[in-house]
């Protein structure tokens, strides 16, 4: 199947040309100004973030619009959308690799640098929901004086191992990937000061067969294991919900749900970064119209995926014939916060009928505006999913309501910053496209074409 | 002022099918300790070159039972410890204790290979004599280097020489130790 498919480079570029295409970027920086504009406004959204985070510590969480009923609410809420955003990168990494889709090979690198600096943002939001963040190493075992361990029983301690070691896994994973490329910049680097950036980093690569050998028996079995631990970190996130007998939340469909939300949101923040960056470094031989193709058509399947999540629920509160649980469905179509319900149906999957058509997936305008409407749509999940589960408890005495106030958006609009500016710091000092991998694609390719 | 003992002869080809079929040569020819240097891993180079090595792979293995039992020991032993029974639910719950046997399980078959990897490859090992090579910045661009070890029993720098133009190198060159 996957030798006849049509080539998804274009042939007629050379190695070589690829090589110093990629390498150049870093090198001769393209865009210094349009670089510079977005990472000043990135910096003004990382000193929203860090003086909340300042304000938030001193007050305590108090200060956001939190209370009893619902007393989880943007902390849990974004976690979650930036966690599932970060695991699209994964799976267009590791999934496709080991399945052979060598288009992913355009993507991957940017795609695994969105994931790290998601998994961060996701990781500070249960610190700061801590309430008092300094006792987080209570989370860990350690001999401490007052005998007691942590409760390895609750779905909120298997969150700090899910989170830390995804984190982990996927920055080895995206450094082991980015070794090769390193010592391609050092060896097109003039400037004695990047020719010693990229020597250190790339810790000496000289591309020996042995050293590609082993290279690429780790880089396999890291992909392999990346793609079980997405699926096992997700559906972790959703037992913190799940695990709980809270009507709206306590469904065996969760993990399942959780995890293909989170592969829709993130492909479509995948594809809207892809769409920026090959505009921005006239990257369109590398990142063709065929991959916003590809990658409009995987949009599409997981957001049917995901919407087969919402009829589930759906019919599962009805087939519990549990009261409180139906009472939930009908608080959320038409209860206080249905705009979030219906927001998220037509943010996620009205606009999404769209990719049904080829114009519209090879179109970057379209596929962007779609691909933002899809990351709103699952915002708004998120939230629903959350307030409108908790707002009216199990007495009426205590419903109550929610609304999030400036320090809960400024915290999250601050996130933004967190992940934008190590992300516009990363595609200005390292290869934002794969080029060993790139180059194997291509070579491949070339000679399926001269053999017909 | 030649080096006595050279590192070996490099050789320059312009295609991963030139790079194979020099190789395959060069192994018919009774070479043996060779190497080649290619901008991206090659099929096949490995099995001419008869480089076979799968520690990276058992490494990930031995990691992921570590990180298992880890878990396990870490999770068992601090209820053995400190028994928490909440409304007497079962001290030692595997079903509860799966999550984070599976995230250390995962972490360490990822940690053990990754370092494992670059160990095994000697790196970080900032120079190395192939650098010294005038057209080996090459070999991450479009070449594909060849290399016949001074270490080899066949090596003699003027026949190996002549050798590896016979079989189509560009260009070849000795690397000095």
């Amino acid at each position: 199947m996957a030798m006849s498919e049509a080539p998804i480079l274009p042939r007629d570029q050379s190695l070589g040309d690829v090589t110093d295409q990629l390498a150049r970027i870093p090198l001769h920086f393209p865009t210094r100004r349009r670089w510079l504009i977005a990472l000043s406004f990135s910096m003004l959204l990382l000193t929203l973030f860090a003086v909340s985070v300042v304000v938030l510590f001193t007050r305590g969480v108090g200060i956001w619009g939190i209370n009893i009923p619902v007393n989880w609410a943007f902390a849990i809420h974004n976690y979650v959308w930036w966690l599932g955003i970060g695991h699209a990168g994964t799976l267009i990494s590791a999934l496709l690799l080991l399945m052979g889709r060598e288009w992913r090979n355009s993507l991957n690198r940017f795609a695994e640098t969105m994931t790290l600096f998601a998994v961060v943002c996701a990781g500070i939001y249960p610190v700061l929901h801590l309430g008092r963040p300094w006792y987080l190493y209570w989370m860990f075992p350690y001999p401490a004086t007052m005998g007691v361990w942590p409760q390895f029983r609750s779905p909120l301690e298997w969150d700090i191992w899910a989170v830390l070691t995804y984190l982990t896994v996927s920055l080895v994973f995206w450094y082991v990937g980015l070794i090769p490329d390193l010592g391609a910049a050092r060896d097109r680097a003039r400037q004695r000061g990047w020719q010693v950036f990229f020597g250190v980093l790339s810790l000496g690569w000289r591309g020996s067969a042995v050293h590609w050998l082993r290279w690429q028996q780790a880089y396999r079995l890291l992909a392999a294991l990346a793609v079980p631990l997405v699926v096992s970190v997700h559906s972790e996130v959703s037992l913190l919900f799940a695990a709980g007998t809270i009507p709206g939340w306590h469904s065996t469909i969760f993990p399942a749900y959780f995890v293909l939300g989170a592969a829709f949101s993130g492909f479509a923040v995948v594809s809207m970064i892809a769409i920026a960056i090959r505009s921005l470094f006239s990257l369109k031989n590398l990142v063709t119209d065929d991959h916003l193709d590809i990658l409009g058509k995987v949009l599409l399947a997981t957001g049917l995926m995901t919407g087969y999540g919402y009829v589930f629920e759906i019919f599962d509160a009805f087939y519990s014939g549990e009261a409180h649980e139906i009472q939930t469905v009908y608080d959320r179509v038409a209860g206080a916060y249905a705009w979030t319900y219906w927001g998220a149906i037509l943010f996620n999957f009205v606009f999404l009928q769209l990719l049904w058509w080829r114009w519209a997936r090879r179109s970057p305008l379209a596929l962007f505006l779609i691909s933002t409407s899809v990351a709103i749509g699952m915002w708004l999940e998120r939230y629903m999913i959350l307030v409108t589960s908790l707002y009216r408890d199990f007495l009426v005495s205590s419903w109550g309501a929610y609304a999030p106030n400036f320090w809960d958006w400024s915290i999250y609009i601050g996130t933004f910053g967190l992940f934008l500016v190590p992300f516009l710091l990363i595609i200005r000092l390292f290869p934002v496209i794969a080029i060993s991998e790139t180059k194997e694609v291509l070579h491949e390719e070339q000679t399926e074409a001269a053999n017909g | 002022m030649a080096d006595p003992r050279p590192y070996g002869l490099l050789a320059e080809f312009e295609t991963p099918e030139a790079l194979l079929e020099a190789a395959q040569r060069a192994r018919e020819d009774g070479y043996r300790d060779l190497d080649a240097f290619t901008p991206f891993p090659v099929h096949d180079l490995a099995e001419i070159l008869e480089i076979r090595d799968t520690r990276v792979l058992w490494l990930g293995f031995a990691g992921g039972c570590f990180g298992f039992a880890l878990a396990l020991a870490m999770q068992i032993g601090s209820n053995w410890d400190y028994p928490l029974d909440v409304g007497g639910r079962p001290v030692y719950a595997l079903s509860a204790f799966a999550v984070i046997a599976f995230e250390l399980t995962v972490l360490f078959a990822a940690l053990f290979p990754a370092i494992g990897m670059l160990a095994l490859n000697g790196l970080p090992r900032l120079n190395y004599p192939v650098f010294a090579a005038s057209r080996f910045h090459l070999a991450s661009r479009d070449r594909f280097f060849l290399c016949i070890k001074a270490g080899d029993a066949r090596f003699d720098a003027e026949e190996t020489t002549q050798f590896l133009s016979r079989i189509g190198a560009r260009s070849v060159e000795l690397v000095p130790a």
